[in-house]
Order: structure tokens, then C-alpha cells, then sequence
């Protein structure tokens, strides 16, 4: 294999790994805007939020032996992690959702976007502030191996983080497509007041949406630590905005849209960083969003939906 | 509360007649002129330049009040105006200086007259770029918009960091090596003939005066903006713009209008900033600025002057004033400087808070404008019934002058 062919293929895994977690994040922002029609600018938060959290259970559990003790134990000890940080992040997105997004339900538009826009920024003052102003290192507990395959290497840690990735969303997926639950999701995304006529529970409806997109945020964010081995509070601004672009490319609104999004946003920003310039990478998905907004608003899988009156 | 509350009433009854309106713009005259002065007098240049550090913040609250507050457009990258601003007018300003020696009008002592020859196009850089990145975006739904300019906002920001066009000179600002801001015109002027004993005329306290005209200038233009066919059609547009683009707003134009007239003075306070202080670095321009401009028209009243400049002083004067008192002998004994700068450290997680609450309490800021008020507030069955009453009240007595008739 070539060596141009062999640092496409590289990117190409770089792409993916990094378009997972783009993926998990626009996960978050496409379910609250198919239901609330809103832009839930504190999301970005939910990822560093998960992301600490996530780091204090492995340092706590970490202390006990018996979690390094063994392959299985340490497998157990990751997945305890993920679970405490997912619940509280969504916890504390539920919260958020009931304190300062319900009073404004029938509030002009601005009102809960200038409102997530304050929580954004108490939140990352409060990371600031109360955690720590640099950033904290992340550490992994289990060796790292790297396998060749043709011209590109991948780390069992890319593979973890894709695969996870993967069943979340297929989790995810015949959740809201298979489960009562879901059904009342799509109702309510479909039509707030005639889903609430039909007896679901409108506000509990919010509140899990609010549950759900927060805790996958909140794995993304714990993949972002052991992918990059640290965290800081404004770690979540920049992720937070390409996920927003990742849902808007894929047609806001639609979860299986928000993941190819993700994964196109993750390659497109690789490949950039390799063949234009690095300092501009974050550009690209700037450049990328303001594009489809121009020509294709409605994004790639989305229908285009007249603007309700 | 209660006593706090009629206090507050009485205190507004005061304000709201003649009298009281006379008294409190004498007061507020006083303050903004002489205030300022007394600081000099007494040595404290500090807070001379806080002052005009408030006042280059008011004038960008204004312009992004046109966008925010008149047009209803959310935008969070209000800051790139005043980048573009601040680059252009400096870059400008090296042509110019580099032409001026070439053509050999350079005295023996170089006077900077860039700042002033500029000033009357200093809108035109910040106009340029809204309306570049207005026409393709402004048919965009409201929030879109909002992540749009932000983005456009970090584009701008990268673009300088990495010495976009070999401009900006990257991370470490403008002037770069070689690179000279003379003094501007005037500012030695006054130095040497409006000093006395040991008042000094500072650099500071001349570049305050300049940032009040300029903020006098801004309400004077946007009064009369805020009355003219423009921003009834913006208000129009705000309200509903489906309503509005019926009666024959041409809802593009009117939304690039405010885009281009908000940026306008986003310009005119970036080039003013660069020269005061004479260096500019992209840190100066991220996106925590933009947001501290969003909460000081949101704090201070959307479509409302006074309430923006009250948003403006608020946000921009508290945490320094708090810290520099701390500092003086004024306050030793009751704060310590650690205090001090603990709130200085928690206004960006006050404001957030702020702004939640401001949301679900009181949507229409501090100082409201009546009209936004109104709009912002949801639909109160007292209020409803008020205006019926109203409405059924002026429509009998047109039956009754015509029964006369």
C-alpha cells in the first residue's frame, strides 16, 4: 500500500473515533430540538460535565483494589464509571431542563436561548471555579495496544471508543423506535399539544428526552478524556458547536442524521487537519454548517419542513 | 420588601416628572463628565481608563441592541465587528503613516492623524463584513442564525490568530516588530495646554472625552433610527414576520439593515479601542466577549437605550469598581482585596446565572422599553382585559363624536 493511500486510511480511523463522539454529542442537540424546537446551548456542558464526573468515579473507584485487581473487575470498574457519569449528567440535564428551559415553554424563542446560553456559562465558571482552572490529566487504567492494519495503526482505545459509540446508538435507536416510550417521543416531536390530547404525559416526555441526551453527552465526554488524556472546563465550546453542526448536516431533528452527521463532521475535520492546515481545523466545521445552512437548511437526511406559523 | 418596593415607586413617580427628569440628567451629566475628572485630579488614571473602558462597552451594547433588541436577531459573534474594527483601523492607520513619510509630511515630531482621518469610514470595515455574512445567512430561522454568528465569530478569531493575509501579525497582536502607533493628534495638545498645577491631562482622560462623543452620537443616531420608517418596519418584523412581510416589508433588507447598521458601530468602537490603547491581540476578541455584550443588552432592557447602557456600566464597571475599592482605604477594613477579586473571578458565573433568572422573572430587563415589555411578557388575562377594555372604549366614543355629528 502506497504511503498517501496508507495516511488517508489513518485519518480515515482518526475520523471515525473523533466522529463518534460527535455523533453521541449531536445526538443530544437533535432529540431536544425534534421535541422543544430549541437549541440547547448548555449541552456542550453536559460533555464536560460527564467528563468530570466521570474522571472523580474512576479516581474514586480506582482506590479500591479489587476494581485493578483483575481484567473483568477493571472491564467492571469502566463500565461503573460510565454508568454513574451518564445518570448523574442526565440528572442534572432533567434539572436544567425543569428550573430554567419549563418556565419559558411559551416564552418568543430568544427567551430559552438567551437562558441556556446563562447556563453554558454558570456551569463553566462553576467547572472554573469550583474544579479547577487548568486541566486536569485523565487517566487510563489499562494498556494501550496499537494494531496495524495496511498503512494505518489503531489503538484498542479507538476501538473501544468506536465500538461503544456503535451500540449506544443502535441502543438508542430501538429504544425510540421499538420501545412505548419512544413511540411517545416521536408523538411528541411530531405535535406537542395533539401528543398530550392522546394521554402522554408531555412533561415527562421532556424530562426523559432531557435524561437521555445529556447522559450520552456525557459518554462522549469521558471518551474525549481517555482519547486525549485530560479535561478542562471550556473543553466542551468546541465539540459542543460541531456536534451542532453534526445535527444540522444530518437534518436536525433526526437521530439516525445526527449520527452520519457526526461521522462526516469527524472525517472531514481529519482529513482537513492532514491536507489544508491544522490551525484552520476548526474552521472547517464552521465553513461546513454555514454551507448547508445556505443550500440544503433542511440537512442531509432531514425533510424540509416549512417554518410553522 | 414591601417598604423596598414603594420606595423604588416613589423613586420612579420622582424621575417620571419634569422635574425629576431635569434632576436626574444633571445628575447623570455630572457624573459623566466630571466624575471622570475628579479621578485624574486625585492621580487614579485606573479608574479614568475604566471609565472609558465602560464607554467603548456601551457603544458595542448599542449597536448589538439594533440587532438584538430592535430586529429580535440573536447574534453571538457581535464581537468579529469589532475585531474587524480594531484590525482594519490599524492597518490602515500603517498605510497611511508609511504614505505620509513617503511623501515627506512627516514633521520633526510625527503626530498620529490616521485615528481621526479614519474615524468617518470606520464603520465601513464592520459594515462590510455584517452585510458579507448577513445576506447569505439572514433568511436562516432566528436560532440558526444565533450558531451562525458564532461561528462566524471563531472564524474570525482563528483567521487573525493565524495572521490571516499577513495582517494581523497571529497570537501576538498589532503593532508588530517595526510597527509604530505615533500618538494621535490632539492628545499631546491637550497635555500641554489644558494641564495645570497637578492636573494632569492624560492620554486616558482625552480618549474618555472621545469615547462619550462618540456614545452621544450613538444614542442621537439610534433615537431617531428607532423612529424612523426603518425601525418601525424592524419592530414590525420582530413582532411577526409573516404580518410584517404582508404589509410590505421586505423582510431580507430590513433584517441586512439592522445586521449592517449593529456591525457599523461594532467597527467604530474597535477602531477607537485600537487606537486608545494602541495594541490589539485576538485575545481581546473571543467569544466570551460577545456573550458579555448579549448580557448587558439582556440585562439592561432588549430595544431599550437606557436600559443597555445601564447593561453596559453594570456589567463592565461593577467587578472593577468593587476591586479597585477594595484596594482603597474606603473599604480595607470591610473587604479584602482576596474578596475583591473572588467577585471579579465569579461575575461570569453570576451573569450566567443572571441571565437564567432574568428569563423566567423579568424577560425585559432592568430598564425595559415599553413596547418589548409587553412582548416579552406572556399573554396576562389582566392586560388583555385592560386593553379590550380600551379598545371597546375608544370605538364607543368615535360612536358617540358621531352621533354629535
Amino acid at each position: 500500500m502506497s504511503a498517501e493511500l496508507g495516511i488517508i486510511a489513518q485519518q480515515f480511523v482518526n475520523g471515525i473515533t473523533l466522529g463518534g463522539m460527535y455523533a453521541l454529542l449531536a445526538l443530544g442537540y437533535t432529540l431536544v430540538y425534534g421535541i422543544l424546537l430549541m437549541i440547547n446551548f448548555a449541552h456542550a456542558e453536559m460533555f464536560m460535565f460527564g467528563a468530570y464526573v466521570g474522571l472523580f468515579t474512576l479516581q474514586g473507584l480506582s482506590r479500591i483494589a479489587f476494581f485493578t485487581s483483575s481484567g473483568p473487575a477493571l472491564l467492571l470498574l469502566y463500565v461503573l464509571t460510565f454508568l454513574i457519569a451518564m445518570i448523574a449528567t442526565g440528572i442534572l440535564g432533567v434539572v436544567i431542563e425543569r428550573f430554567a428551559y419549563r418556565p419559558l415553554r411559551h416564552a418568543p424563542r430568544l427567551a430559552p436561548l438567551i437562558s441556556a446560553i446563562g447556563v453554558s456559562l454558570f456551569l463553566q465558571n462553576a467547572a472554573l471555579l469550583w474544579i479547577s482552572s487548568r486541566s486536569l490529566p485523565f487517566p487510563v487504567l489499562f494498556e494501550v495496544r496499537t494494531f496495524r492494519i495496511g498503512g494505518a495503526s489503531i489503538s484498542s482505545m479507538q476501538i473501544l471508543i468506536i465500538v461503544t459509540t456503535i451500540v449506544l446508538m443502535l441502543v438508542l435507536d430501538s429504544f425510540v423506535s421499538r420501545t412505548r416510550l419512544g413511540k411517545s417521543m416521536r408523538a411528541t416531536s411530531q405535535d406537542r399539544d395533539t401528543a398530550g390530547l392522546m394521554g402522554i404525559d408531555i412533561n415527562r416526555v421532556i424530562a426523559l428526552t432531557f435524561f437521555i441526551g445529556p447522559a450520552l453527552g456525557a459518554a462522549a465526554g469521558i471518551f474525549s478524556g481517555m482519547y486525549y488524556g485530560n479535561i478542562k472546563y471550556n473543553m466542551g465550546f468546541i465539540p459542543g458547536i460541531k456536534a451542532f453542526t453534526a445535527a444540522v448536516v444530518g437534518g436536525i431533528g433526526n437521530l439516525r442524521g445526527a449520527m452520519l452527521g457526526g461521522f462526516l463532521i469527524g472525517l472531514l475535520e481529519s482529513l482537513a487537519a492532514a491536507y489544508i492546515s491544522t490551525g484552520y481545523k476548526d474552521v472547517i466545521a464552521f465553513v461546513v454548517l454555514i454551507i448547508v445552512l445556505i443550500f440544503k437548511p433542511g440537512g442531509l437526511l432531514g425533510e424540509s419542513v416549512a417554518e410553522k406559523v | 420588601m414591601g417598604a423596598i418596593r414603594n420606595g423604588l415607586v416613589a423613586v420612579n413617580d420622582f424621575f417620571s416628572t419634569r422635574v425629576g427628569r431635569i434632576a436626574f440628567f444633571f445628575v447623570l451629566a455630572l457624573i459623566t463628565l466630571f466624575l471622570p475628572v475628579m479621578f485624574q485630579a486625585a492621580g487614579n488614571v485606573f479608574m479614568v481608563r475604566i471609565f472609558a473602558l465602560v464607554g467603548i462597552y456601551v457603544l458595542l451594547a448599542l449597536g448589538l441592541n439594533i440587532v438584538v433588541g430592535y430586529a429580535g436577531l440573536l447574534n453571538l459573534g457581535y464581537i468579529a465587528f469589532y475585531a474587524v474594527g480594531a484590525y482594519a483601523g490599524m492597518n490602515l492607520g500603517f498605510l497611511m503613516q508609511e504614505l505620509l513619510k513617503g511623501l515627506g509630511f512627516l514633521g520633526e515630531r510625527p503626530e498620529n492623524w490616521s485615528y481621526w482621518v479614519l474615524l468617518p469610514f470606520a464603520a465601513v470595515p464592520g459594515v462590510l463584513a455584517g452585510i458579507m455574512i448577513g445576506a447569505p445567512v439572514l433568511r436562516l430561522r432566528g436560532d440558526y442564525l444565533a450558531i451562525v454568528t458564532l461561528g462566524f465569530g471563531e472564524i474570525v478569531r482563528i483567521a487573525v490568530t493565524n495572521d490571516i493575509f499577513g495582517i494581523s501579525n497571529g497570537a501576538s497582536g498589532l503593532p508588530g516588530v517595526g510597527q509604530t502607533v505615533a500618538p494621535v493628534a490632539g492628545q499631546m495638545w491637550v497635555r500641554e495646554n489644558l494641564s495645570f498645577g497637578n492636573f494632569l491631562f492624560s492620554k486616558d482622560l482625552y480618549w474618555y472625552f472621545i469615547i462619550v462623543a462618540l456614545v452621544l452620537f450613538a444614542i442621537l443616531v439610534i433615537t431617531r433610527l428607532d423612529n424612523s420608517r426603518l425601525g418601525r418596519a424592524w419592530v414590525a418584523m420582530r413582532e411577526d414576520e409573516v404580518a410584517a412581510s404582508s404589509v410590505g416589508v421586505n423582510i431580507l433588507t430590513t433584517k441586512l439593515w439592522a445586521f449592517a447598521l449593529g456591525a457599523a458601530w461594532g467597527g467604530i468602537a474597535g477602531h477607537t479601542y485600537a487606537y486608545w490603547v494602541g495594541f490589539i491581540s485576538p485575545e481581546s476578541f473571543n467569544f466570551m466577549e460577545s456573550v458579555l455584550v448579549v448580557c448587558m443588552v439582556v440585562l439592561g432592557g432588549m430595544g431599550s437605550i437606557p436600559g443597555t447602557i445601564l447593561g453596559a456600566v453594570l456589567i463592565t464597571a461593577v467587578p472593577e469598581v468593587i476591586r479597585a475599592l477594595a484596594a482603597s482605604p474606603l473599604l480595607s477594613g470591610v473587604l479584602t482585596p482576596e474578596q475583591a477579586s473572588l467577585v471579579g473571578d465569579y461575575r461570569f458565573l453570576i451573569f450566567g446565572g443572571l441571565m437564567v433568572v432574568m428569563m423566567a422573572l423579568r424577560p425585559q430587563g432592568i430598564l425595559p422599553s415599553k413596547r418589548r415589555a409587553r412582548e416579552l411578557q406572556p399573554v396576562d388575562d389582566t392586560i388583555l382585559a385592560q386593553e379590550n377594555q380600551q379598545l371597546w372604549e375608544a370605538e364607543h366614543k368615535h360612536d358617540s363624536d358621531s352621533d354629535i355629528i
